[in-house]
């Protein structure tokens, strides 16, 4: 899930007009594939990780990191989702609803959890969503996995794992799917 | 959604809309630490004119839940302050700043009344005959995880219609859904110009059960037999009670719901309840997560237009 | 305090004789005609403005005495004569209530204060408590004309035979307000679709219509005046439109609110607009602006009720009835496109005809008549306020509504007391 917060931010009800693709199914499909031999290589294998993708944007970069490991070493790891809704600090500030309910399949005590998300922004939405996963236990480590890096961190927040990093301005705007990875501004 | 003050003013949008987020607030309650940080900072006050133990602590722990903090103001329901003036309590608990009040009353309009005075969002928590919105909501929601789509459903609600306002509510929010009603109860227990109604009205309780998909029970206050509505309830139980017999007559797979609290030996016989099929239980836990969904709509959300991305249309795009 | 002077000019004049254009003349408490005024003369400008005897109301709640905190004299003929009225029927429910002749002359003085004529209704029975009758006798002697219990009436049919029967020497009007309490039992509006949808217990129409059919066979059977105060329903005006064909000496009247609001207009639980009778449904309101302009509703009242505000800020089943009308009465019925001339039947000649003031020549505006005159403009619109109003009830079921028909003078026995649409007195 992307990030969405502040001034700077696009005005509300506006749409995204592409002025460029930075990365094609190809390109993605590849940076997936590598950043899976990374989580391999940092954890020594596959023992007790669980991939947990935020709601929305990160729950399909997940399943397909999930899917791109289990190719490698054949073991499908648990893969859970958290929606960071309730635990947003701009709670009260613009209407946000959990898109679907959290589901975390297994007890987190003991385990590593990779975190996915399609895009790092400011860093605020994975500080909710490290606070969403300590409801639900205590983990072992959290690592973070994105396919997008566009900088501007707010908080102390850092990746483990960056499909590609993309300097932008702050007016700009990234939008993600598996199959393309587009820079452009929301146009009113 | 400034206030929710009744089921009529909600549209089939709003109340879709409730439904499909209340089981994110569901699984908050099977979390280790069943509490989220939503509503952190902001006080929910319950001001419950009628004694209601049931519906208060429901909405206590929904606030609880969602890190609200409650104020239970209990109000003396002593005939000397049944004049009392509204706006005085209402004026108090405004002062000490508060987000929301949960209010129950024994008369109807009260929840309206109140929200010329308070800032505050105000729900209400049933108010004399007219509404009991979260009810509605939760009684929705509860025959959605039994039935599925209720599009096309036969709901039977027996009882004591023209005094509930959770008939009121809940006619309204399952037609809103595209269910079919039938309203059973004899004639003096049915509203005025109930053919105005959106349902279907009939004294036969034993034909209609017959196409019920789901049975609603009201409570059968023994009052009613003192105000010439009805001889006794002897009578009222032979005719409109669900017997033991009625209950075995019913398909397995058909929901019993009731409001409570139960009047067991009246309108329910008395190890009817035990049944699988009753699922008042369901309706308990349901009611925890809807009043959380709720209250996140009104105080976790903002009117305000401030700047924020656009949903993408597509739902598997998303815009940083 | 002398009387003034006056020439009203350029207005139209209506009244019980019928319509015409002219310039008229007040010398001396009386009408006089326009040649009759020195050129020292007060001019009153009517131009564009219908000229009209007062309005007289037969039914308004004056507060004094006993509830002088919520209205007095004082401010009730303020509001009265700004609402165009030069007489008002003050209604018997006071504390003590009107059911003795020092009564009477205790409220006579105490009308003193007031801008308008203030005419004394008394009680049919001591007390307003239904059971012994008052002595009529006595009341009518004191000048009173029309009595009532107010309230709820009198429910037991005997009592209301002996009153019918007793009352008929005296050349008194029996009024009563036409409700079987135990059928409109607990109602806290009118019973119907509204009534079902905001969970409210209702009253229903038939609870009026079975008194007025109880009450004017008894009238029937006893030959007296009987008269049926705020009828709401298109029953009860067609029943009392029957009974009239069929020559029983009945008449009636409605209350301006009936003119204009309906049961949905109490969506939003607004106290101002609970009243007794209720506000009764669309078709019912329908029926009363059509029994006004066809002549089978005889007057307009503005059964003018007004209460403090902590009697009204209560949960709608326990707050009081009643809306404030005197100010706003002429106005609704004009608004409800009424026209003016049956707007005047209703609300000057007929409720004067009824209360028995002076002589028919004397109702009317020529010369050697009383100088109660209405001056109103019929096309000036104005928005409802209570904060800004004479009255000190706060309670108007129009409360912020725009009405159309606004009176710019009242004159009362000669003197001017409102000019310019305000009080000059």
């Amino acid at each position: 899930m992307g990030e969405r917060e502040r001034s700077g931010a696009p005005p509300y009800g506006a749409s995204f007009v592409s002025r460029a693709e930075v990365m094609d199914a190809e390109q993605i499909k590849r940076a997936m594939k590598r950043m899976a031999h990374e989580i391999l290589e940092r954890n020594g294998g596959l023992d007790n990780l669980v991939i947990i993708g935020l709601q929305t944007g990160g729950v399909e970069p997940a399943l397909h990191l999930v899917e791109a490991l289990e190719a490698i070493e054949g073991t499908r790891l648990p893969l859970g989702t958290v929606d960071v809704a309730f635990h947003r600090d701009d709670i009260g500030l613009r209407p946000v609803l959990p898109e679907a309910p959290t589901e975390i399949p297994v007890d987190l005590a003991a385990k590593t959890v990779v975190l996915v998300d399609d895009v790092l922004f400011t860093g605020r939405t994975v500080r909710a969503a490290l606070d969403a996963l300590h409801d639900f236990g205590r983990p072992q480590s959290v690592q973070l996995a994105v396919m997008v890096d566009r900088g501007h961190r707010e908080l102390p927040i850092r990746a483990d794992y960056v499909g590609k990093n993309l300097p932008t301005a702050r007016t700009e705007a990234v939008a993600v799917t598996m199959h393309s990875v587009q820079i452009g501004e929301m146009v009113k | 959604m400034n206030h929710l003050l009744s089921i009529d003013e909600l549209s089939e949008a709003d109340l879709r809309e409730v439904l499909r987020i209340t089981p994110s607030f569901a699984e908050v309650a099977q979390r280790r630490i069943a509490k989220v940080p939503a509503l952190r900072g902001q006080t929910v006050a319950l001001l419950f004119y009628e004694d209601s133990t049931r519906t208060r602590l429901s909405f206590e722990v929904a606030a609880k839940r969602l890190s609200a903090d409650t104020l239970n103001v209990s109000v003396s329901t002593s005939s000397v302050n049944k004049g009392e003036s509204l706006r005085d309590t209402a004026e108090t608990i405004e002062a000490m700043g508060i987000d929301a009040v949960v209010v129950r009353h024994r008369s109807s309009g009260v929840p309206s009344q109140l929200t010329k005075w308070v800032d505050a969002a105000v729900i209400n928590a049933g108010d004399g005959w007219h509404q009991h919105p979260t009810q509605a909501l939760l009684d929705c929601f509860t025959l959605q995880q039994q039935l599925g789509d209720l599009a096309g459903s036969h709901i039977v609600m027996v009882g004591d219609i023209k005094h509930s306002r959770v008939a009121r509510s809940d006619v309204t929010a399952l037609t809103m859904l595209g269910a079919e009603v039938t309203l059973v109860a004899p004639p003096t227990l049915l509203p005025p110009a109930v053919h105005t109604w959106t349902a279907r009205t009939s004294h036969d309780l034993d034909q209609t059960l017959a196409s019920a998909d789901a049975v609603y029970l009201l409570r059968m206050q023994s009052e009613r037999q003192n105000e010439a509505l009805i001889p006794d309830l002897r009578e009222y139980t032979t005719l409109y009670g669900l017997t033991a017999e009625r209950a075995a007559r019913l398909d397995a797979k058909v929901p019993i719901l009731h409001p409570g609290p139960m009047n067991r030996g009246v309108e329910i016989a008395a190890d009817v309840p035990n049944l699988d099929q009753v699922v008042v239980v369901d309706q308990v836990r349901n009611g925890v997560a809807v009043r959380m969904a709720v209250l996140f709509l009104l105080l976790g959300s903002s009117t305000v237009d401030l700047p924020v991305e656009s949903h993408s249309p597509e739902p598997r795009v998303a815009i940083s | 305090m002398t009387a003034e002077t006056l020439l009203i000019r350029g207005g139209t004049l209506i009244d019980v004789t019928g319509t015409r254009s002219g310039d008229i003349a007040v010398v001396g408490g009386l009408v006089a005609d326009a040649s009759a005024a020195p050129s020292s003369a007060r001019v009153i400008d009517a131009s564009g403005c219908v000229v009209s005897t007062g309005l007289v109301d037969l039914h308004a709640h004056l507060g004094e005495p006993g509830d002088e905190a919520v209205e007095t004299m004082t401010s009730g003929g303020r509001a009265a004569v700004l609402g165009g009225f030069t007489t008002v029927l003050a209604m018997p429910d006071t504390m003590p209530t009107v059911d003795t002749a020092a009564v009477v002359e205790h409220i006579r003085s105490l009308a003193q204060s007031a801008l308008c004529h203030v005419e004394v209704a008394g009680c049919i029975t001591v007390g307003r408590a239904g059971a012994h009758l008052a002595p009529l006798g006595e009341l009518a002697n004191a000048g009173v004309r029309f009595i009532t219990d107010c309230g709820s009436g009198v429910q037991n049919p005997l009592l209301m035979r002996r009153a019918l029967e007793y009352s008929r020497p005296f050349e008194l009007t029996i009024a009563q307000p036409a409700d079987c309490i135990e059928l409109s039992a607990d109602g806290q509006m009118h019973e119907g679709e509204w009534s079902s949808r905001l969970g409210l217990p209702g009253a229903p129409a038939e609870a009026e219509e079975i008194m007025v059919m109880r009450d004017i066979a008894l009238a029937r059977l006893t030959g007296a005046r009987l008269h049926f105060q705020t009828l709401s329903t298109a029953g009860s005006f067609a029943i009392v439109a029957a009974a009239q064909r069929s020559g029983v000496p009945v008449t009636s009247e409605v209350a301006s609110h009936h003119l204009r609001l309906a049961d949905a207009d109490l969506a939003s639980y607004d106290t101002r607009r609970k009243v007794e009778p209720p506000l009764r449904d669309r078709s019912d309101v329908q029926a009363a602006v059509e029994a006004v302009a066809d002549t089978r509703v005889d007057c307009i009242v503005s059964d003018h009720t007004p209460q403090s505000t902590d009697r009204k800020e209560r949960p709608f089943d326990h707050a009081e009835a009643g809306s404030v009308g005197l100010e706003t009465a002429l106005a609704v019925a004009l608004t409800q496109n009424i026209s003016i001339e049956h707007v005047l039947r209703a609300m000057s000649w007929r409720p004067a005809e009824l209360l028995g003031l002076g002589t028919p020549e004397q109702r009317t505006i020529t010369p050697g008549a009383r100088a109660d005159i209405t001056i109103i403009n019929p096309q000036e619109s104005f928005t409802v306020s209570t904060s800004s109003s004479a009255t000190t009830g706060t309670n108007s079921a129009f409360e912020g509504e725009e009405l159309r028909g606004r009176v710019r003078a009242t004159i009362v026995d000669g003197h001017v007391v409102v000019d310019g649409y305000e009080v000059t007195r």
